[in-house]
């Protein structure tokens, strides 16, 4: 049905602040239908490596360019991090064009509530929306088309940056410190785990965040690292009480340029 | 078996008419102007907690006078439908004329099926993007839509607040002298002084959400500033 033909909604199912039951209610939520046994013929792109951590005030999160089908490269500059309202960003791992869909929803979610409410989720009540988004997805689990997202923003409550974890059934974690999600993330951990600190400030969270990027891309050929050469700089963005911004590209190639130095 | 008396037609559009103007008479009046960089939207609004402004997309914002559960309905399914069609193809699909057309085509189907219709105005209000102009649509209880330029008002004291801003509209006022003009034609037209202000703004310098409410002390320094 076209949406511009049809009559205003003025009925919305229960409760009717949220998009996503709306999108369902009308049959427009996104479906994706693969037959049984069709998983092996199935290859769509994945994203890989994307992680965030906290600092003095906030949250940094950072994604690599890269998305990778099979053994090839398949995009070189998709985005895997995005603002999903004024105060959080989200950031996605797996099979891309789901999760770029799932993000999407997400994000007209959460201003959709925000308008028809008159204020905004908490920032767990987002979390905890995203991993039931998560969890719709599990069918797909089997298909072998996966999507792992990662959360992260600043709590207008509790005034400090938060940042979640969630696996592919929709669970979700907080973690403290940071995480990391994707096919680069226990590299990416594991030198987060070493060089993460909870005083830095904004611009040491930059360095650290690209040195764990560059770290990943080192040794997991899935995640692809700052290209210089092309001009191809991580997405990173920062979030705290002034609200969710895109760190500036300056910035990151300079971050992006120390933390290669550091691996030569 | 009973017959049901006859009523002419046009007896049963008048008696809604009226019925339905009466309500709308009862509820304070809303005004839109624009200014410099955008669209002043300002209202007599008592009560901090109802809005009787609000969001509706990214450049687009609803008011609306009359009934208050009848004009939330119809800005929570404008809010719906901006969302969908946003969501389904691209934000920039999403238009103030597109939306101010579903509300005539609910609002005059309601008028002429529903034993009741509803005691509404509303406003819907688009700033725009690069050099496009500014859109001002009102829509009445019947369905009836307005497209409107420089100001809009809609309510009960709709004509004598759209006299009052008449004289002293100038092209070209930066926002706390469409605050000051908007604040002297409710004077006017109210004949005494209002209490409490809802206002909101449609300024491309919010980036890609335009709207954003007014202060209190906003609204106090602009009416202050002038004298």
């Amino acid at each position: 049905m076209n949406p511009s033909r049809m009559p205003l909604p003025l009925d919305a199912p229960l409760p009717g602040s949220s998009f996503t039951e709306l999108l369902t209610g009308l049959g427009q939520a996104p479906t994706w239908d693969v037959p049984p046994g069709a998983e092996r013929m199935l290859q769509a792109p994945e994203g890989t490596t994307v992680l965030a951590l906290r600092y003095a005030g906030g949250v940094v999160m950072a994604g690599d360019r890269q998305a990778t089908e099979g053994t090839t490269v398949a995009h070189r500059r998709i985005q895997k991090v995005f603002p999903a309202d004024r105060y959080s960003a989200v950031a996605i791992a797996g099979t891309a064009g789901l999760a770029i869909e799932m993000v999407r929803l997400f994000q007209v979610e959460l201003e959709h509530y925000e308008k028809i409410e008159g204020i905004r989720l908490s920032l767990e009540g987002k979390a905890n929306f995203l991993a039931r988004l998560v969890r719709g997805q599990l069918p797909m689990v089997f298909q072998g088309l996966i999507v792992v997202p990662l959360f992260a923003g600043y709590d207008e409550h509790e005034e400090r940056g938060r940042l979640y974890t969630f696996d592919i059934v929709g669970g979700r974690y907080e973690e403290r410190d940071y995480g990391s999600t994707g096919s680069g993330s226990r590299l990416a951990k594991s030198y987060l785990r070493t060089a993460f600190r909870p005083d830095l400030d904004p611009s040491a969270a930059l360095r650290v965040a690209l040195g764990a990027l560059v770290a990943a891309a080192d040794e997991d050929v899935a995640t692809g690292g700052p290209d210089l050469r092309r001009g191809i700089l991580p997405s990173v963005y920062a979030v705290d009480a002034d609200g969710v911004r895109e760190v500036p590209e300056d910035l990151v190639r300079e971050a992006a340029e120390a933390a290669l130095e550091e691996v030569r | 078996m009973s017959i049901p008396f006859y009523v002419a037609p046009e007896q049963l559009v008048r008696d809604k008419a009226e019925f339905a103007r009466k309500g709308i008479a009862r509820g304070r009046s809303i005004l839109a102007i624009e200014y410099d960089r955008g669209v002043l939207l300002i209202a007599e609004n008592p009560s901090s907690a109802l809005h009787k402004i609000s969001e509706m997309y990214d450049r687009i914002a609803f008011a609306g006078v009359g009934k208050y559960n009848e004009f939330e309905t119809l800005r929570k399914a404008g809010i719906r439908q901006a969302d969908l069609m946003g969501y389904l193809y691209s934000r920039s699909d999403v238009t103030a004329q597109g939306i101010a057309t579903a509300f005539s085509q609910t609002l005059g189907s309601i008028f002429s099926h529903e034993m009741k219709p509803y005691e509404v105005e509303v406003l819907i209000c688009e700033v725009g993007a690069d050099g496009e102009p500014n859109r001002l649509f009102k829509v009445s209880y019947d369905g009836t839509l307005f497209d409107e330029r420089r100001f809009c008002a809609i309510g009960g004291k709709a004509e004598a607040l759209a006299d009052a801003v008449r004289e002293g509209f100038r092209d070209d006022m930066d926002l706390p002298a469409a605050i000051r003009l908007a604040v002297q034609a409710f004077r006017a037209a109210e004949e005494r002084e209002p209490e409490g202000w809802e206002a909101a703004v449609l300024d491309l310098s919010n980036g890609r959400r335009a709207f954003r409410r007014l202060g209190e002390s906003e609204i106090t320094a602009a009416i202050e500033g002038g004298d």
